[in-house]
């Protein structure tokens, strides 16, 4: 079952995961002093940057998005807006979530806000990918037994593999081992971008692996 | 034998708060201490060693100084004085320590470095072991044999000026005092002041031999700016100029023929890069020791100085003051200081020192002939013995001067293996009665843990093979095989040991419980493993292994806990663990309610993804005709009520984030500027007036809903009265109250205080027993529960510093709302909602700006109504303020969970959980510290945490006992 689809997903994700590694090492060789950790701000823009114009070009070839039902172009116009807004909106999530975690308020706001950033465009933006800017699917997608299809449950994998990997980023920030890594936000987007990937190998993986089991409500 | 779950939770508490008493007794060690009481005399001092007939030498050394003046700067640190910023921050001093006639040192101090225990370092010279830190938070009378007491005895009159601290030690030997309190760390210049005004007059006089001043305020600088600060350049040089003024008027004093003086400038302990002190970094542990007489050589430029330690400086000053040496110090003499004197005195005191250093190792060690040190001072005396006959006998050559310099030779060496040999002594932990702690522990948890099924099932009851456990052959054949081994074990060990020394009646107690123990393990593992694997081992939700979002988060958190207790930096900044799984735990409980609302909307509706566009469509209202109307906030209909639902989550959130922010508490960022230091400068003090009025007047609005009305009344004075008493005390201020000058202790309003607490908490009790004794009203019970609740806030209303009632407060209504909307609509079960608890409790415990570090434990709490310190209140409130978090928690977790009328066993429940929450951890790092023993940190960081765990299990186990019996009568009332 869905042995296209599988195949499809898999070398998408491998283009997206090779994008990420350009991401770090063509500014390593055009840009003179860059390092992950010295120009951690670089780094994060341009696998941000990266990521989102992979994942839109890709996900628009394949064509997974749902098909949209005016064809209007004000309507188009209107989701392209919309869909801005909530990448916006997501940000600002993210922002306000990790200074609840404790980021300093004003001090690095800069760098608390790139992380948002890089957040975002790890997660939300293949949401709006996939699923376009539509909340309630977004919710369906999130909830218990919500997937109706191996891009919804690739979708979950990859955020959820996301935000564990920037959680799990948090923890070695109190050791005492003064590591350029440990600075913040350093490890949180380190974690992120790892737990992307690691979702990325995973989902068509797991998907792979279970497809005789899966079974999904019909739309 | 059946139990309920909730007496076998206590039951299994209680042993193991007992197991860990056990292990720490094993695990901190004794002090080194002379097994005589009686304090060292002139009289007993040993004649010169002599070969041969013994003519008639003289007994007494005679002393070296006159005078003694010996300056204290408390957290003065090595490099104030020796370092690059010395020549700056200490001109004077510097150039005497390059130019004058002097000798310094950096003397390493043993940590803990906090005051007391270096104060008694460097009286009696021992090295007081960590556990007198907590023993002695108040510092009773020292009855050791020291310094002060020795000077004393001899007639030295002594003056002292500075911490009262002293004082407090050495109660009716000074001639003249002046104590200054250190509990006020924002002063920082009177309490110095307080000091100096007394100087020009002392130093006028003659009618002293020993002036001690201790100066605060360079410590308090360090605690509120760190070293760095811009306060402490100026601070030093003032203490500079003390020093200058205090040698010129020596100098001036000093007569020709008379024995000079000796001016001692030393620190107890360092400053870390955070200023604070109390572990055991360089910084910390390095202070500057200078010593100025005219009787030394002058120095001809800077020298690297030496390094010696802080006890050295007890036997030095001793001999110097010709007294003799206290009977547990463990310090050797400074030798430069002695060095100006002929070669037979120095060889004297050197043979002095040895002397009592060798008495001592006799005294703590058994085997002590076979010690290095001892055999080279036996080898050193008799070759003193030999030189001095030939000295007598009048032969003055070359070689006999070479000879007597190599028996000062024998006798240093051998004075530095014994003294490292004593310090080693200290380090040795007694492994048995650990070990038999760390049985017993772990035993206790397996039952817990085995027994969990049971537990949380819904009878709640656990079903203990008591029985057929001790009638078994097993039973008897492991109970004698363990008496043998305890038998083996305590014969042959050569040091003390704890556990050895129990009666017989104890040891055969905890050998019967250990093989009980083991026994019922046994047992009930062979029981489940006959049993078919079907039934769920997890917690009731359902059945069978479905794990929710939740569920996963509360395991994977309890455990990670636990496991990050293993790193000292995670031990350091626990809190940021905490705060961490909170902040996740309410983003998934927030997570939860929207699934909850809007899939429940989504079923109404009937379409799922009907529009692009959220409120789309109007929110139906038929799905929550059932839920029950709101009656506290106001607020009727679902509509609001789901908005508030989804609004709990979020506002705790920012409730916490705000907190946080309140006390930075840790070790890397404690630094950083937070609220609490903001909100407590004079020049906020209206703000933080309004702060503590509107917390109050808020704690008042969420607490009273529940009480009876007579309650409601105390409640309202009592909380009236915390605000008067915190106004007199000066820490907030009342509008009609314009001269903040009149600073009183305000004791009668504290016990104004007391007094309403006490009336609450005679109501409640009245309540609980009459629901219990005479009829069997659920209602009354809650009510009495609830006042009873009430009664805790108001006691840590009064304790809390005006700075942390927001804590309380944002407690109080995180509590409610939660209640209110999610642990009740959600359909948490009792060990989802303990868990919770146990987890809120923990981030309060850091939110009021405790740390896992001695230092931050507030023992002013321990004089809040009380004229003079009174050991078991003051112990009792301290301890109750610093578990303030948790135990409001877990108030708040009985009256929640014996309010809900559904199910009867939830307070069995949630005892249990919270009997094994407590246990894990205990448990986990109890066997850490065991295999961490040798750890760099395990006296400034392990060591701290292991005790505060182990008072952790005790308020616990307290707690757990209250729910055994708030049970009780509900299972006595009901069948």
């Amino acid at each position: 079952m869905w042995g296209e689809e599988i195949r499809h997903m898999a070398s998408s994700h491998a283009i997206m995961a090779s994008g990420v590694f350009m991401a770090t090492v063509v500014p390593a060789v055009l840009v003179p002093g860059f390092s992950v950790y010295g120009t951690h701000l670089l780094w994060q823009y341009s696998v941000a940057g990266v990521v989102a114009v992979v994942n839109i070009s890709l996900f628009w070839l394949l064509g997974v998005s749902p098909p949209t039902k005016k064809h209007t172009i004000t309507y188009k116009v209107s989701r392209l807006v919309r869909s801005c807004l909530y990448l916006l909106l997501s940000c600002l999530f993210f922002h306000t979530v990790v200074v609840l975690y404790g980021a300093p308020l004003l001090e690095s706001a800069l760098e608390t806000f790139s992380l948002a950033v890089l957040l975002t465009s790890l997660t939300t933006l293949r949401c709006v990918c996939v699923l376009g800017p539509n909340v309630q699917a977004w919710i369906r997608v999130f909830s218990r037994h919500g997937a109706m299809s191996v891009w919804d449950t690739s979708l979950q994998m990859v955020v959820g593999c996301s935000v564990v990997g920037a959680w799990l980023g948090a923890f070695p920030i109190p050791l005492d081992w003064d590591r350029p890594w440990q600075v913040w936000p350093v490890s949180c987007s380190l974690g992120g971008v790892i737990g992307y990937l690691t979702g990325l190998v995973v989902a068509p993986a797991w998907i792979h692996w279970h497809r005789k089991h899966l079974t999904y409500k019909s739309k | 034998m059946r139990v309920r779950s909730s007496f076998f939770a206590s039951f299994c508490l209680v042993l193991e708060v007992l197991s860990v008493a056990l292990f720490l007794r094993g695990f901190f060690p004794v002090p080194v201490k002379s097994s005589y009481s009686s304090k060292s005399k002139l009289s007993d001092l040993p004649a010169e060693p002599f070969t041969g007939s013994s003519p008639n030498l003289s007994k007494v050394p005679d002393p070296l100084f006159k005078r003694v003046v010996i300056v204290l700067i408390d957290a003065l640190r090595e490099d104030f004085v020796f370092g690059p910023n010395g020549r700056k921050y200490m001109p004077y001093t510097r150039h005497l320590v390059e130019r004058g006639s002097t000798h310094s040192f950096v003397a390493k101090a043993r940590p803990p470095t906090v005051t007391m225990p270096r104060i008694k370092a460097l009286t009696t010279g021992s090295i007081p072991g960590f556990i007198d830190v907590v023993m002695n938070l108040n510092s009773p009378a020292l009855l050791e044999d020291n310094l002060i007491w020795q000077a004393k005895t001899a007639g030295k009159r002594m003056v002292f000026y500075g911490d009262d601290t002293w004082v407090k030690l050495f109660p009716k030997h000074f001639m003249e005092y002046d104590g200054t309190t250190s509990f006020f760390v924002s002063d920082y210049t009177e309490v110095d002041n307080n000091v100096t005004r007394h100087l020009d007059s002392t130093l006028k006089r003659d009618d002293w031999d020993l002036l001690i001043l201790h100066y605060l305020g360079l410590d308090h600088i360090g605690h509120i700016s760190g070293p760095h600060s811009s306060l402490i350049q100026p601070k030093l040089m003032e203490m500079d100029d003390i020093l200058k003024k205090i040698h010129g008027s020596l100098i001036l004093k000093e007569t020709e023929g008379a024995l000079p003086y000796l001016l001692v400038l030393c620190g107890d302990h360092g400053m870390s890069e955070t200023g604070s002190h109390g572990g055991s970094s360089a910084h910390e542990v390095n202070t500057p020791l200078v010593l100025i007489s005219p009787a030394f050589k002058r120095k001809v430029g800077m020298e690297k100085p030496p390094t010696v330690e802080q006890v050295d400086l007890t036997p030095t000053l001793a001999l110097g003051l010709g007294l003799p040496i206290s009977q547990n110090s463990v310090g050797r003499l400074i030798q430069p200081v002695v060095e100006e004197a002929s070669l037979r005195d120095q060889l004297r005191f050197l043979h002095l020192n040895g002397h009592q250093l060798s008495c001592l190792l006799k005294d703590s060690m058994p085997a002590y002939e076979k010690e290095e040190g001892y055999e080279q001072f036996r080898v050193a005396e008799k070759s003193h013995g030999n030189w001095l006959k030939l000295v007598v006998e009048g032969n003055t050559s070359e070689v006999l001067n070479n000879m007597g310099k190599k028996v000062l030779k024998q006798y240093l060496e051998a004075l530095r293996v014994m003294s490292a040999a004593l310090s080693k002594q200290m380090g040795k932990y007694d492994m048995y009665s650990m070990v038999v702690g760390v049985v017993l522990v772990f035993q206790l948890l397996l039952l817990l843990l085995l027994a969990m099924p049971e537990a949380l099932s819904g009878a709640s009851e656990v079903d203990l093979p008591v029985s057929s456990a001790l009638l078994s052959l097993p039973f008897y054949l492991l109970c004698l095989l363990l008496f043998s081994v305890h038998m083996l074990v305590c014969t042959s060990a050569e040091s003390a040991c704890y556990f050895c020394s129990l009666p017989w009646g104890l040891v055969f107690g905890a050998v019967a419980l250990s093989s009980a123990l083991l026994c019922i393990l046994v047992s009930m593992a062979a029981r489940k493993g006959t049993k078919p694997p079907g039934k769920s081992p997890s917690r009731a939700s359902g059945g069978g292994w479905s794990l929710s979002e939740l569920d996963i988060l509360l395991l994977a958190g309890t455990a990670g806990h636990t496991l990050s207790l293993a790193a000292s930096s995670f031990v350091e900044e626990e809190h940021q663990v905490w705060y961490f799984l909170l902040n996740t735990l309410c983003l998934v409980v927030f997570q939860d309610v929207c699934r909850k609302y809007f899939r429940e909307r989504s079923a109404n509706i009937g379409v799922i993804g009907c529009s692009e566009d959220e409120d789309c469509l109007p929110p139906s209202k038929e799905g929550y005709a059932v839920a029950s109307p709101l009656t506290d906030f106001g607020v009727t209909g679902a509509d609001s009520e789901r908005w508030l639902a989804l609004a709990t989550p979020l506002l705790t959130l920012a409730c916490c984030r705000l907190l946080r922010s309140l006390n930075q508490t840790g070790v890397q960022w404690v630094h950083l500027p937070d609220l609490g230091h903001w909100l407590n400068s004079s020049e906020h003090k209206t703000v933080l007036s309004l702060l503590a009025a509107m917390s109050l007047a808020l704690i008042y609005f969420l607490v009273q809903r529940r009480c009876s009305w007579v309650s409601k009344i105390a409640l309202a004075l009592g909380l009236l009265g915390v605000y008067s008493y915190r106004a007199a005390v000066g820490n907030v201020m009342l509008p009609w109250q314009h001269s903040g000058g009149n600073m009183s202790k305000g004791t009668m309003k504290a016990r104004f205080v007391y007094v309403f607490i006490l009336g609450i908490f005679f109501t409640g009790s009245k309540d609980l027993l009459r629901s219990q004794v005479i009829t069997a009203d659920a209602r009354l019970k809650s009510r009495g529960l609830w006042e009873i609740y009430s009664g805790v806030v108001l006691l840590v209303a009064l304790l809390f510093r005006a700075h942390n009632l927001p804590v309380l407060c944002c407690c109080l209504l995180v509590q409610s709302l939660m209640a209110q909307f999610i642990w009740k609509k959600l359909h948490y079960d009792a060990a989802q909602t303990t868990i919770m608890h146990y987890w809120f409790g923990q981030a309060f415990f850091y939110f009021q700006g405790n740390s896992n570090s001695i230092a931050t434990v507030d023992i002013s709490v321990g004089f809040v109504g009380l004229e003079s310190y009174v050991e078991a209140p003051a112990v009792f409130l301290t301890a109750l303020s610093t578990y303030a978090g948790p135990l409001l928690w877990a108030s708040h977790l009985i009256c929640y969970l014996s309010s809900e009328n559904r199910s009867s066993v939830a307070v069995g429940h949630g005892c249990y959980c919270l009997a094994l929450l407590r246990s894990v951890p205990a448990a986990a790092y109890v066997v850490l510290v065991t295999a961490l023993r040798y750890h760099l940190f395990i006296w400034s960081v392990f060591s701290p945490k292991l005790l505060y765990e182990s008072m952790h299990t005790l308020l616990t186990a307290a707690i757990c006992l209250f729910f055994t019996t708030m049970e009780q009568s509900r299972s006595s009332s009901r069948p």
